[in-house]
């Protein structure tokens, strides 16, 4: 139990729990400014983005992708800006009309490129692989402490948590004016706060956890992750940090036990096969977010 | 047009000025919704921006605090621009412009005011929160400091923004319809706390609305319909003429009738 553990079921669990929280972390404020389906858009901007970089480079490879991806969101991110500002349309329809028209663009240029040659799918992008990423060489509890088999862990891992790390940091550090620009933008412009750029440093940090979640566990936990722990904090607490925390919790939460009800829940109800770690991720967040909307202590229409 | 006044204010006027206007025009991408407009704020008095629906007043005052760009226009407070003064500038939104459902309590958004003194990381220590309980106080808010902000009455919640202005320790208070869908005590609340501020030498400038209480509330009135219609203080500007100009036709006549 200790090796198959250790090399099979904790990386995915690490990955994905890290996922779910640099997702859920930008979701609260976007939960907030009411733009949480820009945790969507971007999840799907990201096609073209990858395809782009294929056609560029002719590899599928990480770097070139992560970069193409990162690009597309960017450009979501700066086209949903504009269309908002100087389209005066309000953010839902801004967003609707970017990312529709780049996974579109995304999808035309996938058939339109010789990419048979190479795994680049549909299926792929959506559920990601969790189950893939595995630790071989670990021999048990004991390889977590062992330098030269820690080394050998799936790089997913290391950039997750590198990214986590940096969205965590950056939350942490501009939190005041993040708060600031969230709740009455009006006035923290008149203190010479750049609502402007704050609005773009958190779709930003959105699309970066977007982008490395992407890659590693696919957009189905990607989407779920913005909106559902940060929906479901919400109902638990009328203070924002407490809500972030909560917030973490239910991430957490629906990381760990989603992995653990893919991989043995069909066992237990006597199945024979697993079923996909980020679907059940997603489902049993879905699931946390039902149970606060019914039993939270604040809820807004009890 | 052969109403309107002559320009008022030499520059020099300006550069004492706790808040001039000189030439603004705003547009939200259509027609300018502020056209041409100079305003000229009298130090240590209180000022009320009056005008029809539609006429600028909210945008005037958001222009003079950076929050919309304007299109032409000069805007100083104490002869320098506005961004470099907004440590002596409060403002007090429109209460309508503010998600209340928004997770944060009564104490918390007063501390927003001192958001100067606080920057991006010092802790908020004891003697900012007995700073931010003196505001409430000043408000009679004191007993709803840890309330969720949902849960107030629009008064209520109006009497907290009033109490995060005045942690600003500001010597310019810019306030959009403080007395908007208020109650009769938050208002005379309200009223109070504004003169007490005007007496202390600070400088006070409303958005307001309720044309019966001009008199008994503002010292000068600027009265605007996307141009400048008057300023001055009460008794020559706000006159049956000039109210009749900025309203034309919408002013009902029982209004403008027991003023004559």
């Amino acid at each position: 139990m200790g090796f198959e553990f250790v090399a099979l079921s904790l990386p995915p669990m690490v990955i994905g729990t890290l996922a779910a929280i640099a997702c859920a972390l930008p979701g609260n404020f976007l939960l907030l400014r009411r733009q949480s389906l820009i945790g969507d858009a971007i999840s799907h901007v990201v096609l073209p983005g990858i395809v782009v970089a294929f056609l560029l480079t002719g590899v599928i490879s990480t770097l070139p992708m992560m970069l193409g991806a990162a690009g597309a969101a960017l450009v979501a991110v700066l086209a949903i800006e504009a269309i908002r500002r100087f389209g005066r349309v309000e953010p839902g329809a801004a967003m609707g009309v970017v990312f529709t028209a780049m996974f579109a663009g995304g999808v035309l240029l996938l058939e339109q490129s010789d990419t048979s040659s190479v795994h680049l799918d549909v299926e792929h992008a959506l559920y990601g692989n969790l189950e893939s990423l595995i630790w071989l060489d670990a021999v048990g509890w004991a390889s977590l402490v062992d330098p030269s088999a820690l080394s050998l862990l799936p790089p997913e891992l290391f950039r997750m948590a590198g990214v986590t790390v940096l969205v965590a940091a950056v939350v942490a550090l501009f939190w005041r004016p993040f708060v600031l620009a969230t709740f009455d933008e009006g006035f923290a412009r008149s203190l010479g706060l750049p609502t402007g750029l704050i609005g773009l440093a958190i779709a930003t940090l959105a699309a970066l956890a977007a982008v490395a979640a992407f890659d590693a566990v696919g957009s189905i936990i990607v989407i779920a992750m913005f909106i559902c722990p940060p929906a479901a904090a919400r109902m638990m607490t009328d203070r924002l940090g407490a809500q972030v925390a909560w917030s973490l919790g239910f991430a957490t939460l629906s990381a760990v036990l989603g992995y653990v009800m893919a991989g043995y829940g069909p066992l237990w109800l006597g199945r024979t096969d697993a079923v996909s770690a980020a679907g059940m991720i997603a489902t049993v967040s879905g699931a946390v977010l039902l149970l606060a909307t019914l039993l939270g202590p604040h809820r807004k229409h009890p | 047009m052969s109403m309107r006044l002559a320009r008022p204010g030499t520059s020099d006027k300006a550069e004492t000025s706790p808040l001039a206007v000189r030439g603004l025009t705003v547009s939200y991408g259509g027609d300018p919704v502020v056209f041409s407009v100079d305003m000229t704020v009298a130090p240590g008095q209180m000022t009320a921006i009056v005008g029809p629906n539609g006429a600028g007043k909210s945008t005037l005052l958001k222009a003079c605090l950076g929050i919309v760009k304007p299109l032409a226009g000069r805007i100083t407070a104490w002869g320098k621009p506005v961004a470099r003064q907004s440590s002596r500038i409060a403002y007090v939104p429109q209460r309508t412009s503010i998600d209340w459902d928004f997770p944060v309590t009564v104490i918390d958004v007063v501390l927003m005011g001192m958001y100067r003194d606080l920057g991006l990381l010092r802790r908020v220590r004891p003697q900012h929160r007995e700073a931010a309980m003196a505001c409430l106080d000043r408000v009679g808010m004191r007993d709803f400091a840890d309330r969720q902000i949902g849960q107030l009455s629009g008064g209520q919640q109006q009497r907290v923004f009033l109490a995060r202005a005045l942690a600003q320790q500001a010597d310019l208070f810019l306030l959009d319809e403080p007395f908007a869908g208020v109650d009769a005590a938050t208002e005379s609340a309200i009223i109070a706390v504004l003169k007490a501020l005007r007496d202390e030498g600070r400088t006070i400038v409303a958005v307001h609305h309720d044309l019966s209480t001009v008199e008994a509330y503002f010292d000068r009135v600027f009265l605007i319909n996307r141009r400048r219609i008057a300023e001055g203080p009460v008794s020559t500007a706000f006159t049956t003429d000039t109210l009749h100009e900025a309203y034309g036709g919408r002013l009902s006549d029982g209004f403008t009738a027991r003023r004559a």
